[in-house]
């Protein structure tokens, strides 16, 4: 058998997996959109002239944006804190990131129930000390889902981070120092442009993860916070609607699409060692 | 070592105090003798880790997670390692375009993945609930299977292996005991990754689940629409314990430092 023939024969089997049991499923998703009852501009046009359903991409949007920034900023401080931190104690931090990051979105997002929610630990503790006089809903809003995202990326964002910086080599900070830069400014000269290509990439890893997540919505957004992930499934297992269901899908994959490409390109673009 | 300024380092230590303090509070509430979830716990019992072993949908889905997890991270790996070695080995005889192939179930959300396999798979070709889950989860960790154990076969100098082979060694076996125990930290580590994304699905388990067949992830969301008891507390530590397991096992087998690069 020649080299290309043995190749192909063992990348075959991969290769159909996922034509299978994801190109050609994700395409009839696709399908379905245009050829369903009344066509593609049905279809689309009825998703955008809802109020209701142009609020829960808006607030998909708004969610996922919020928890990107914040996820970047607390992520980068952390990580730059990791990335000094001497051998043994940088190894606990990093299990100490780890262990959150690998267990499940279900267990993570419960314990903010617990601690959100009407009788749950932070009204009880604001309570005991005085601070309110009847319990908050917390639970069920926009920042409940917020902050539980953040608590979920935060940990994603700072291991990806620690790489980063570990890979800006130490010299380059001190050459700057030596030729006069303030700390300030080799920071923002030297390290940040170097920093910005994993930056986006973490970024991105966020934006996608937030923008499709599940979990979290259902769980602290319920009904009343509805996102396009549990809009989704509302869609497709209550309602049955899968024309509907499947225009939710389209755009939810697009967006993710155009912005890993979008993003991708623009890491490239200012990716000082590339050029 | 370099200086950090003391009010960065303060946020870090708030950070990873938020970070552990949510599943701090979570095993609290599973040993707190109360019918509802608290923290600090109020006295000290086991008795809803008894009673989670107690209730059969979750003794069930406990073993079918299991099971699917190593069966579908099983099957990803089998076809998933030939791939990686292909490419690896044969690049130029492949279209350029395939190595993005793989990637793809990273790249599309996998809520949209799993409606859309329930679309066609499950619903359209009527394949029974388990198989459709294996496929699922098959496809959905292959990423992580080829690009994991790519990277590793990438460091791979494959003269070794054609010195095997010069030497009389058929291919077949050329492979199985040169080029696989040379990249057995990237097959460990491409078990792992798959392992603990496929245990903690919730995505495209939730569409492909039905009557009679389900995983824990979706039996722990069924348990909570109805009773919000610390039976979901102790059915938590013990996913914690998995993630633990699985963190000895990083540590010993490659370090824990790996999971940064």
């Amino acid at each position: 058998m020649s080299g290309r023939a043995i190749a192909w024969t063992l990348a075959l089997p991969a290769t159909l997996l996922v034509v299978l049991a994801l190109g050609l499923p994700v395409l009839a998703t696709f399908l379905t959109t245009l050829t369903s009852e009344g066509g593609a501009v049905a279809n689309y046009s009825g998703f955008f002239t809802s109020a209701f359903r142009r609020t829960v991409l808006w607030r998909t949007f708004e969610v996922a944006a919020i928890t990107t920034l914040l996820s970047v900023l607390i992520g980068f401080a952390t990580a730059w804190v990791v990335a000094k931190a001497p051998g043994q104690l940088k190894s606990l931090l990093i299990i100490a990131a780890v262990f959150p990051l690998l267990t499940g979105a279900v267990v993570r997002s419960f314990a903010w129930m617990v601690i959100l929610g009407k009788n749950g630990i932070l009204n009880g503790l604001l309570l005991k000390v005085g601070a309110i006089a009847e319990p908050l809903s917390m639970l069920y809003t926009e920042g409940a889902v917020i902050v539980a995202m953040v608590y979920l990326f935060v940990p994603l964002m700072v291991l990806t981070l620690v790489g980063v910086l570990e890979a800006i080599p130490q010299d380059l900070t001190e050459a700057a120092a030596s030729l006069g830069a303030t700390p300030a400014a080799a920071f923002r000269q030297v390290v940040l442009p170097l920093a910005v290509p994993g930056l986006i990439v973490g970024a991105v890893l966020v934006f996608t993860g937030a923008f499709t997540s599940y979990v979290t919505p259902q769980l602290l957004g319920g009904e009343r916070q509805m996102m396009m992930g549990t809009f989704l499934y509302q869609q497709a297992m209550i309602t049955f609607d899968w024309p509907r269901a499947s225009t939710i899908a389209a755009i939810m994959t697009v967006v993710t699409l155009v912005t890993v490409w979008a993003m991708s390109r623009l890491a490239r673009r200012l990716n000082p060692v590339a050029g | 070592m370099a200086r950090v300024h003391p009010v960065l380092g303060a946020f870090a230590v708030l950070v990873f105090a938020l970070l552990l303090a949510p599943l701090v509070i979570i095993i609290g509430a599973s040993v707190s003798d109360t019918t509802f979830l608290t923290f600090p716990p109020q006295g000290l019992t086991l008795h809803w880790f008894e009673r989670l072993f107690e209730i059969a949908a979750f003794r069930r889905t406990m073993i079918t997670s299991f099971l699917l997890a190593v069966g579908g991270t099983g099957l990803s790996l089998l076809i998933g390692i030939p791939a990686a070695y292909a490419l690896a080995r044969w690049r130029g005889g492949l279209p350029a375009f395939l190595p993005n192939v793989f990637v793809l179930p990273v790249l599309i959300p996998e809520i949209v993945l799993g409606f859309s396999l329930m679309k066609s798979v499950a619903t359209g070709l009527g394949l029974p609930i388990i198989a459709a889950l294996l496929v699922g989860h098959a496809v959905l960790v292959l990423p992580y299977c080829v690009r994991v154990v790519g990277a590793s076969l990438n460091q791979f100098d494959f003269s070794i292996e054609e010195a095997a082979v010069s030497l009389g060694c058929p291919r077949w076996r050329a492979f199985f005991s040169v080029v696989l125990p040379n990249v057995r930290a990237g097959v460990i580590a491409a078990f792992i990754l798959a392992f603990i994304t496929s245990i903690n699905d919730v995505s495209v388990s939730i569409f492909l689940t039905g009557p009679g067949v389900s995983t824990l992830p979706i039996q722990i969301l069924a348990h909570m629409e109805q009773f919000f008891d610390p039976v979901i507390a102790s059915v938590s530590v013990l996913l914690m314990l998995v993630t633990v397991g699985v963190m000895a096992i990083v540590e010993f087998t490659l370090g824990l430092t790996f999971l940064t690069k």
